[in-house]
């Protein structure tokens, strides 16, 4: 007796099981529950999308006029999303969830604070220093996880959480010992230290682009290339897939997890030295989180933890972020693109539940295709 | 010495939402799903009442427990997305906790912004007032809760049910019990549970309800729950630890001789003790055996 | 007019892509012991599982004591009088016996609470009358596996089953507590119970059975009677085909000694020692077997030569060299090959393409990794190629084939193949043909055996005695974490190898055969 495949059926299947479709099937959902949710509220969504416009290509469609400065604070927007999503990316590819990317952020932002202010004002080497000294601070807030992990069976996710709160706290301690700091900015950076970038300033019209821009994408090609091309990239995603057949293969499981969380860490780290350095001439005592790393989450669960999709991820939420300011002076409050990355968080959770389910036909497909063989 | 004692009402104010949330925590992790979206749930609660209350105080005196109600009520609707997202479509829970926590902290700030034109509620007059001894209703509340889910869960047939769905769905399910369905409800009681302690803690501790009112205390929760090896006294013993902590950190001003030390240092506390205790007491062979675990109905 | 118990007609039930019934019919009568007999993917399961409530058939009826009937769930079954004791116990670790026993059904006081002095005495009466001996306050976690399984069938006799049906029942039994189980299959039958037997085993068909109805592949063979039918004669309906008890293989010619174990003590994951003063040798061309029960050390020795367990005293050497403590890595590299249990759990990264998961071992060599930790893509599909064409591994898309799409069978192929590439000196082997059909089987028995003909040492372990003695040369025997005996392949008698496996020693404990 034949297989029944229903051919639409099944090119449907084949069509949900690649991740790429199911990323953007939930981010266009996201946009149309929140675009519903503007319109229950009774709010005109064109607000919203001629706000996203205008962040995408600096055109005013209200106005007639074109101000590329929309566009540069996009993608100023964006970098550390970006970077941040790589850090929560690169963890989920060894299996591990690193909901601490705020943390290791925030340690980043000090460390290229302090590096600004205190390493000798040497030009270009100045703010090299700092962003790899932020770099070797996330690095180790990272570390710091993925050791509890693998020595102490700790959960990652409380961790991590754990961690964050505890970055904030050191980090106002820290800055506000700065002589001459107050309760929410340290004195003046050199010029030397800034990431800013007299070109890009003119390309954009006055914005805040810098060359944090080059960080962001020399850090998706070194995510890429250490992945796909390294061994240390397969031992990672061969422990992020199956722990035990690892183990098993002599892969020393728990330095993977440790070195995942490094690099993971190192990644969160530099966007907080750009954020520092690039948009804000001066340090800064925190007062809240910039929650780049908690957005990073959504960044790399669309992205699918890789690098393409998590540079594509990154400039959406970073549109979305950036517009918040023209969502405001449209009267659509700012919080929706809040919503809409929550929305997305929890819609694209159920991707596994797809995948499941998909997993269980493939296994049935094979038995079936064995029997037939076999006969 | 004397200070301590007289702190004691403080401690309790804030143990009482942690200790709350924890045990709905516990039934939840006990029935097998994992819930990190505690601080959305009470975030969620904690909005609601604050918003309630504000506007219900000018005309009843009741306006207070109706907020509680409602506001545990947000939490159960609130809590049916994880649920939806975990039992009927097997998603990663870890995920979609986050993904609730992300949602509330916009959701909130937004309904506020529609509410009260600005991302914070408008402060209501007087919250919850203390009994006798200083102490807030919400000890009360809290000692009963805990009393409570102690009870349903040793010594009633859906408790027993229930803890069985966690520790070996497959065996719970051939005995006839509907794993699903018991999961749901866990999942909703932990919603419940965290909008009463959202709403607890913005009547007791605050005058609004703005993103920051939670501030992670629905995190200590989760770890006062693993701490507490996943049963009733212990997640009252860790959240007690917790709190005081907390509280420490709030009140240290007052005590003299610890003024030397910077503020950050007492905020920082409950994160680090937590943080120890994980590593020392690192609860991963008292969970739930089948905590986390998609449950998926199978052949024999 | 026959009285069956149950009837089952044509009954037929498809998943996607596989038809796992075709059209069955089973008939039991009343109060008889009815045996299902069929391999691995025949249908058996399922036949069951419809019975008992967790699927609904898509075509056929069910009927008991004549009356037909739509079973919706388990709990219909159960409120008809079937009950299920099922392969993978369904018992919850940390409860107690009794706490297990009345689960779902538990006996109220007038408040509504569990009432477990009640329970207890139900328990203590019902396990009087069949004569299962528990202990109603002892923690699953704590009794045997013949005790557990005791428990499971309390269970069902709690809910008043009329029809227990049980499902490949001696698997995890010690050949005395199968004796003790089919003494308690006499005592239910007196009772007036009727028992359906699900099997594999035509030993214990012919010993507890009186009918047994064959299943191939979805379809019913026949029903038989089984004091006129022989072992042979059923098998042969089981496969369709004569069957080759033994596998054809020459004298081994064993040389130098390639594994040295000796005294070894290995503790389990909760702090137990499970391995006592164990010594064995394996030699360069022959083919040693492990044989025993599961949970008798099998895992933990494994694991200690594997280097995925440390040990606690003793040692352990490898063509003379001391490797105790060694990593992983290094005994890799020494010469151990190690096809493990689970294939997908443990032996295979099912995400990973076919050529990743042929060097999942080798891929930090310089055959496959240049300077600076860059890996050889070109070399990494060369070598698949090879590996496919020397082992005919099936597959869709070759050497990119993701593994997971591969069936059970050929993703065996591909963890042996890749064991063998690493020209071990030892290869531990460890239940192979798990899961697999009789021409998967054959085909790496005969791989087992062409290794050690080449000259490898080979260290088998296995549950099944019959793929034991098929292809070993020696046999150890272990039981609680001691090797009770060894003994020459050839004149293995299977009845001293199941005492030695109960751990009666049949030659002093430790000697050297």
């Amino acid at each position: 007796m034949n297989r029944t495949i229903d051919p639409r059926k099944d090119r449907l299947e084949r069509l949900f099981s690649n991740p790429k479709t199911i990323s953007i099937s939930v981010v266009l959902l996201g946009f149309l529950c929140g675009t519903l949710l503007i319109l229950i509220v009774g709010k005109n969504p064109a607000g919203m999308y001629s706000a996203l416009l205008q962040t995408l290509t600096g055109f005013d469609i209200t106005r007639g006029t074109w101000n590329a400065r929309y566009i540069g604070e996009w993608l100023t927007a964006s970098i550390p999303l970006i970077l941040c999503g790589l850090s929560m990316g690169f963890a989920a590819r060894t299996g591990l969830f690193n909901i601490g990317a705020e943390g290791q952020y925030i340690v980043g932002l000090t460390v290229a604070q302090f590096v600004a202010l205190y390493f000798p004002p040497v030009p270009v080497v100045h703010w090299v220093a700092a962003v790899a000294a932020a770099g070797l601070a996330g690095a180790l807030w990272g570390g710091i996880v993925g050791w509890l992990k693998a020595k102490f069976a700790v959960s990652e996710v409380v961790a991590t959480i754990m961690l964050n709160y505890i970055a904030f706290f050191f980090s106002r301690w820290t800055s506000m010992l700065i002589p001459g700091a107050n309760t929410y900015k340290t004195p003046n950076f050199p010029a030397t230290a800034r990431l800013t970038s007299p070109l890009f300033e003119q390309l954009t019209n006055g914005s805040r682009l810098s060359l944090g821009l080059w960080v962001a994408l020399l850090s998706c090609l070194i995510y890429w290339f250490i992945i796909e091309k390294t061994k240390t990239g397969f031992e990672l995603r061969a422990t992020g897939f199956n722990r035990d057949a690892a183990r098993y293969a002599g892969v020393r499981v728990t330095r993977s997890i440790t070195t995942s969380m490094l690099i993971a860490g190192m990644f969160a780290g530099f966007a907080g030295a750009v954020v520092a350095l690039g948009s804000f001439s001066y340090g800064r005592v925190l007062g809240g989180y910039d929650n780049y790393g908690f957005n990073g989450i959504a960044v790399a669960l669309i992205g699918n933890n890789n690098a393409g999709g998590t540079l594509i991820a990154g400039l959406l939420f970073g549109m979305l972020s950036s517009a918040q300011p023209l969502m405001q002076s449209r009267q659509i409050p700012k919080e929706i693109t809040l919503i809409i990355s929550g929305l997305v968080v929890v819609l694209i959770s159920m991707r596994a539940g797809v995948k499941l389910i998909l997993d269980w036909k493939a296994k049935k497909n094979a038995q079936a295709q064995k029997e037939a063989h076999d006969e | 010495m004397n200070s301590l004692i007289a702190m004691i009402p403080s401690i309790l104010m804030i143990v009482s939402p942690i200790l709350i949330t924890a045990a709905g925590g516990m039934i939840c992790e006990r029935a097998g799903i994992v819930n990190i979206a505690l601080e959305g749930l009470m975030g969620v609660g904690a909005f609601t009442a604050a918003t309630i209350h504000y506007f219900l105080e000018p005309s009843t005196s009741y306006s207070i427990w109706i907020a509680l109600g409602v506001g545990a009520l947000a939490g159960v609707l609130t809590s049916l997305i994880h649920a939806f997202a975990s039992i009927t479509l097997n998603a990663n829970q870890t995920v979609s906790g986050t993904g609730i926590n992300l949602l509330v902290t916009g959701g909130t700030a937004f309904l506020a912004q529609i509410i009260f034109k600005m991302e914070r509620t408008l402060p209501f007059k007087l919250g919850m007032m203390p009994g006798i001894g200083g102490i807030y209703p919400t000890a009360w509340i809290a000692l009963a809760v805990v009393v409570v889910a102690w009870f349903v869960l040793y010594k009633r047939p859906f408790g027993m049910r229930l803890r069985a769905c966690g520790e070996h769905p497959q065996a719970a399910a051939s005995a006839g019990i509907d794993v699903r369905r018991t999961r749901y409800i866990a999942v909703m009681i932990s919603g419940a549970l965290g909008g009463l302690a959202g709403g607890c803690l913005v009547l007791t501790q605050t005058i609004q309800y703005t993103v920051n009112t939670i501030n992670g205390a629905g995190f200590i929760a989760l770890a006062a729950v693993s701490f507490g090896r996943w049963l009733p006294k212990g997640i009252t013993a860790a959240s007690l630890l917790f709190g005081t902590a907390t509280a420490l950190s709030i009140y240290m001003v007052n005590i003299q001789s610890l003024r030397f030390l910077p503020p950050e240092f007492f905020s920082v506390m409950p994160y680090i003790i937590t943080l120890v205790t994980l590593m020392v007491f690192s609860g991963k062979e008292y969970a739930p055996r089948a905590s986390g675990q998609p449950y998926e109905r199978s052949g024999s | 007019m026959d009285s069956y118990a149950i009837e089952m007609a044509g009954i037929t039930k498809i998943f996607p892509g596989i038809i796992a019934n075709d059209n069955v019919t089973l008939r039991v009568l009343d109060n008889e012991i009815h045996a299902i007999l069929g391999e691995n993917g025949a249908g058996k399961s399922t036949l069951m599982s419809i019975l008992f409530g967790l699927y609904e058939p898509d075509s056929g009826t069910i009927s008991i004591r004549g009356k037909e009937v739509r079973i919706k769930d388990p709990n219909h079954a159960t409120s008809l009088g079937i009950g299920m004791v099922h392969q993978h116990f369904k018992l919850v670790h940390n409860y107690t016996v009794t706490e297990n026993i009345i689960l779902g059904n538990e006996p109220r006081d007038r408040f509504g609470n569990i009432n477990i002095s009640s329970a207890r005495k139900r328990v203590a009466e019902l396990s009087k009358l069949y004569g299962l001996d528990v202990d109603p306050d002892s923690t699953i976690e704590s009794i045997t596996v013949g005790m557990q399984q005791r428990v499971e069938i309390l269970k069902i006799l709690y809910r008043k089953a009329e029809i227990l049906i049980f499902d490949e029942p001696t698997a995890v039994l010690r050949p005395q507590e199968i004796d003790e189980l089919l003494q308690i299959f006499e005592r239910l039958k007196s009772e007036g119970k009727t028992i359906i037997l699900i099997t594999h085993k035509l030993k214990e068909i012919k010993q507890a059975a009186s009918r047994c109805t064959v299943l191939r592949r979805g379809k019913m063979v026949g029903t038989v009677d089984v004091d006129s039918t022989s072992e042979a004669q059923m098998a042969a309906m089981m496969v369709g085909r004569e069957v080759l008890f033994t596998t054809v293989k020459t004298k081994a010619i064993p040389g130098e000694t390639v594994l040295c174990i000796e005294h070894l003590f290995v503790k389990n994951s909760r702090g137990l020692e499970t391995i006592r003063d164990l010594s064995l040798e394996v030699r360069h061309g022959e083919v040693v077997g492990i044989a025993g029960v599961d949970g008798n050390g099998q895992a933990e020795l494994v694991e200690a030569i594997t280097g995925l367990r440390p040990l606690e005293k003793g040692r352990i050497l490898l063509n003379g060299k001391d490797i105790s403590h060694a990593s992983i890595h290094s005994r890799i590299e020494s010469g151990i090959g190690y096809v493990p249990e689970d294939r997908q759990k443990e032996g295979l990264v099912l995400d990973f393409r076919l050529d990743e998961n042929l060097i999942l071992k080798t891929y930090g060599s310089p055959a496959y990794c240049g300077k600076f930790g860059i890996l050889d893509r070109k070399a990494i599909e060369e070598n698949a190629g090879k590996l496919i064409k020397a082992f005919d591994i099936r597959t869709g898309e070759g050497a990119a084939t993701k593994v997971r799409s591969m069936s059970g069978g050929n993703q065996q192929k591909a963890v042996i193949a890749r064991e063998i590439e690493l020209s071990p000196d030892l290869l531990v082997i460890s239940q192979p043909t798990r899961g697999l059909d009789v021409g998967a089987i054959e085909n790496i028995h005969s791989r087992i055996i062409a290794e050690r003909d080449k000259g490898r040492a080979v260290l088998l372990i296995s549950f099944e005695l019959e793929e034991i003695m098929n292809l070993c040369d020696r046999i150890a025997a272990i039981s609680k974490g001691e090797i009770v005996g060894i003994v020459e392949g050839e004149s293995a008698d299977e009845r001293e190898i199941g005492a030695m496996m109960a751990g009666i020693a049949q030659k002093a404990p430790g000697e050297k055969a």
